[in-house]
């Protein structure tokens, strides 16, 4: 850290607990205008935890806390704001049901002298303002019509160009795809440039070492280093987090890895020419018993459409499915999860009871197995704790309501859901998104797992990482058409991009 | 250092009250305006606070709490349903009308066995909710709106039904539990006081009641964990009618007489008894516990204005103002609940 500048943000001995659990223990942390700040962390670490105070969400908690060196206490998210203080949340945050341009000014319409909100200049700046971030959409199409990364990047647009003086952003890349990341960070380094100061989380190492000045790591509540990112590797960043060696949990995937010969087991599931308006266009595969079919491809290619379809939440305009060469059309999901599939989507939000305890949340989708009439309890919570100690969700106390818990614990109690029952087809999309390294390892075990049990598994992702740590097969899918199929032949990060 | 330990893990546990409190505020909030009610009416009229008058209020709140079960399933999935007491009325109106009359009522009616008048009757207002719920579900039209016209459409056969007449006479079943009573219980109170306790096992031990909560907490989870959300919502459209019809059945009894607009103010009752006993207009929280605090407090509140001096015109603007101020912290209990769990 530079010497003698004054920290725009300070915090000493910050304290915080939910109920009995302490989320973070004595927290000293600076912030120095013009400056990249990392932080990482295991999965319920602290991170969002610290950053919701600095934003002004917690309110109560312990420590000093310090703007331009004067003693502080923000009584709600107004007051940070209004301290020049914005973030972006880790769970998508955006005004589903306005329009885009509303949702890039939420809160600040340009308003006439008669605070009528003036639409045509709101729409014209707000398409400005995207564009300069290179997102080309029309600002008045509604937000929850659009894909999620796009919703992403309009909300990351929104907090970086609202003109705050500290920019906070909690794991913003994780649904975005290599373009956009590299979009992003020259905006960070734009602003940087301004003075603006920059607090970034997110679970890809690489990324925080290459745009960060500065990287915290974070354990257990504590934080347990702080150095520059130039004199740090990735491996030292790894083993500050989990407090062993870990450079055998990540692989870089820079290599060529060789896709093992392609299997001639039972096929599950058969997709046969399948087109949805705009977002499909003659898509054709199959996926096999034991086999892990990887479908990569950037944000937008329809990815998301199509495991939307295979679940029965969409319809395609034309094509057929088979499910064990059965033809289906599937009326609705319970109709699917009756032929033996199931999805776990890319939003946490769409998949889980924020007020429910995570017992519930596991035992929802397989009820009709446990009980006919009336609810077993004790079963449910039974089958509940199997799933929390194989997982290792942290805290692992089933009773608990759901919106208590980490954003990478609920992406694995996403999962557990499925895992009581194994279906035939399993798709998972972005199945690792915001877990850490540890986690993401046993997301690989489990999806191992199960295919040695015999389950047809699609993994859809916009990281390539991803596909590469679990597929057995890839396909690429660019703007709703397979482009090319990667198998029994050796395929990298960079031959991936390449076909994307 | 095992002090310092321990000191602010106490500290914690005491403040873990407020949140613990501020998170129960939607069921606590319903209890305090009821012993707050009572008290204030007990203080203020000496007939207030007696047995008597409890039965009293027992047997006002009996066919508002049949339907209420109904309609707490509803709104529990975070729809409404605003065809209740049409349903009531028109099922009350068709059971007499397959009832033999007195020779002075003049309609031209069709009377039959009794058991087959409560089928047919019965059966009717299945069909309705039925409707109600293909509308909702098949073709998507949003159940304010759906329930809106099949409020007409109810109030319509009643009309054609009818025809302007009053009609007097119900099948004996219906008569005794509607106007009988046994042991000085009258079975009204009885009949309602079952249909709460199986709304509530319903809603608590079984499946189902499960899958409601669920579709109520977070619709699109619900979908995406399998569940077959139209089939779950359209059941709670069926079960809201078929209670309104019961309701409506034994109220006819009750009355004594079966007339167009007879249960006019059980729609707003019901569904400020629902939510004025704290069932979250969101969805997803509450039940037939709180169900039957809002239907108390409405019981006293209408009781007890009948029991104090005060012009007959300003009581309906005190009960509307009581209201509003339920349903405010019905709203603001949804916050403070997201607030604690921070
Ligand atoms: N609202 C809450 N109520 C109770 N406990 C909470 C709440 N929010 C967070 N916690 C707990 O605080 C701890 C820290 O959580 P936090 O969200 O800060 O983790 P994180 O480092 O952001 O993890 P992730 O990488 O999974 O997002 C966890 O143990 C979590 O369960
Ligand atoms: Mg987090």
């Amino acid at each position: 850290m530079p010497e003698g500048q004054q920290p725009v943000l300070e915090l000493q001995g910050i304290t915080k607990s939910f109920g009995g659990v302490e989320a973070l223990r004595g927290v000293d942390f600076a912030l120095l205008p013009g400056e990249i700040h990392g932080l990482v962390g295991e999965n319920g670490a602290g991170k969002s935890t610290l950053m919701k105070i600095i934003a002004g969400v917690h309110t109560e908690f312990s420590g000093r806390f310090l703007i331009d060196g004067h003693e502080t206490h923000f009584r709600s998210a107004r007051d940070a704001h209004a301290a020049g203080i914005a973030m972006v949340h880790q769970e998508l945050s955006v005004a589903p049901d306005l329009t885009v341009a509303e949702n890039v000014f939420l809160g600040n319409q340009p308003t006439n002298r008669l605070g009528l909100v003036q639409w045509r200049r709101m729409a014209r700046e707000a398409g400005e303002q995207l564009s300069r971030f290179g997102i080309d959409v029309d600002p008045m199409s509604r937000l929850g019509d659009l894909p999620i990364g796009l919703q992403q990047l309009i909300e990351i647009a929104r907090v970086l160009f609202s003109g705050a003086r500290i920019v906070i952003l909690d794991e913003p890349t994780s649904a975005l795809s290599p373009p956009e990341v590299e979009r992003l960070f020259a905006t960070l380094r734009r602003l940087r440039e301004q003075g603006t100061a920059i607090v970034f989380i997110s679970h890809f190492i690489e990324d925080i070492l290459r745009v960060s000045d500065t990287v915290t790591v974070f354990r257990n509540g504590r934080k347990v280093a702080e150095t520059a990112s130039a004199a740090t590797s990735k491996g030292a960043l790894i083993e500050a987090m989990i407090g062993r060696g870990g450079e055998a949990l990540e692989h870089s995937y820079s290599d060529d890895l060789m896709l093992p010969r392609p299997s001639d087991s039972s096929v599950v599931l058969k997709v046969d020419q399948l087109s949805l308006a705009r977002s499909l266009n003659d898509v054709s595969f199959e996926a096999r018993a034991g086999e892990v079919l990887g479908i990569y491809g950037f944000m937008g290619c329809g990815q998301q459409e199509l495991s939307r379809i295979l679940f029965g939440k969409l319809k395609p305009d034309a094509g057929r499915l088979a499910v064990d060469g059965k033809p289906k059309t599937f009326a609705s999901t319970a109709a699917a999860r009756r032929a033996g599939v199931a999805l776990v989507p890319e939003s946490r939000r769409a998949m889980l009871f924020h007020q429910e305890p995570v017992y519930k949340n596991i035992s929802i989708s397989i009820l009709d197995r446990i009980s006919s009439l009336l609810l077993k309890p004790t079963q449910e919570r039974d089958i509940a704790q199997r799933q929390v100690e194989q997982l290792q969700i942290r805290p692992p106390v089933v009773g608990l309501d759901l919106g208590m818990l980490s954003g990478g614990n609920q992406q694995k109690v996403a999962l557990a859901k499925w895992l009581t029952y194994p279906p035939k087809l399993l798709v998972l999309c972005e199945p690792t998104r915001g877990m850490d390294v540890g986690a993401k390892n046993d997301v690989i075990n489990i999806v191992r797992d199960l295919r040695a049990k015999g389950l047809a598994i699609i993994v859809l992702s916009t990281e390539p990482e991803t596909v590469l740590s679990l597929a057995d097969r890839i396909l690429v899918l660019k703007r709703g058409a397979v482009v090319r199929e990667f198998k029994n032949e050796p395929v990298s990060k960079d031959r991936l991009l390449e076909a994307a | 250092m095992v002090s310092s330990e321990t000191a602010p893990a106490a500290g914690q546990r005491a403040k873990g009250l407020a949140p613990f409190l501020r998170s129960q505020m939607r069921n606590i909030a319903p209890f305090l305006t009821l012993i707050f009610l009572s008290a204030f009416f007990a203080f203020a009229s000496p007939s207030f606070a007696t047995i008597d008058n409890l039965g009293n209020i027992l047997t006002q709140v009996s066919v508002t709490g049949i339907i209420a079960v109904g309609l707490t399933f509803v709104i529990l999935c975070a729809e409404i349903d605003l065809s209740i007491a049409s349903i009531a009325n028109v099922t009350g109106i068709a059971v007499a009308y397959f009832t033999l009359q007195e020779s002075y009522v003049n309609i031209p009616n069709i009377p039959l066995p009794g058991v087959a008048a409560i089928l047919l009757a019965l059966l009717l207002c299945a069909a309705l909710g039925l409707v109600n719920a293909l509308g909702l579900t098949v073709i998507g039209i949003p159940s304010f709106i759906m329930t809106l016209a099949m409020m007409q459409i109810a109030a319509g056969i009643s009309a054609l039904l009818v025809r302007g007449q009053i009609a007097y006479k119900v099948p004996g079943l219906i008569s005794t539990l509607g106007s009988g009573s046994i042991g000085g219980i009258p079975w009204i109170v009885i009949v309602a006081a079952i249909m709460l306790l199986g709304g509530h096992l319903v809603l608590t031990y079984t499946r189902f009641g499960r899958y409601v909560y669920m579709v109520g907490g977070n619709r699109e989870a619900a979908e995406y964990s399998g569940l077959n959300v139209k089939l779950i919502l359209g059941a709670v459209m069926v079960i809201s009618a078929v209670c309104s019809g019961i309701g409506g059945m034994l109220g006819v009894a009750h009355f004594g007489s079966a007339q167009q607009n007879e249960f006019d103010t059980y729609l707003l009752d019901s569904i400020a008894a629902v939510v004025v006993g704290g069932t979250s207009l969101f969805g997803g929280r509450g039940g037939i516990g709180n169900t039957i605090v809002g239907l108390f407090v409405l019981g006293v509140l209408n009781n007890g204005l009948d029991h104090v001096n005060i012009d007959s015109f300003l009581k309906i603007l005190i009960r509307g103002v009581i209201l509003l101020a339920a349903l405010i912290i019905n709203v603001y209990a949804q916050r403070l609940r997201e607030k604690a769990a921070e």
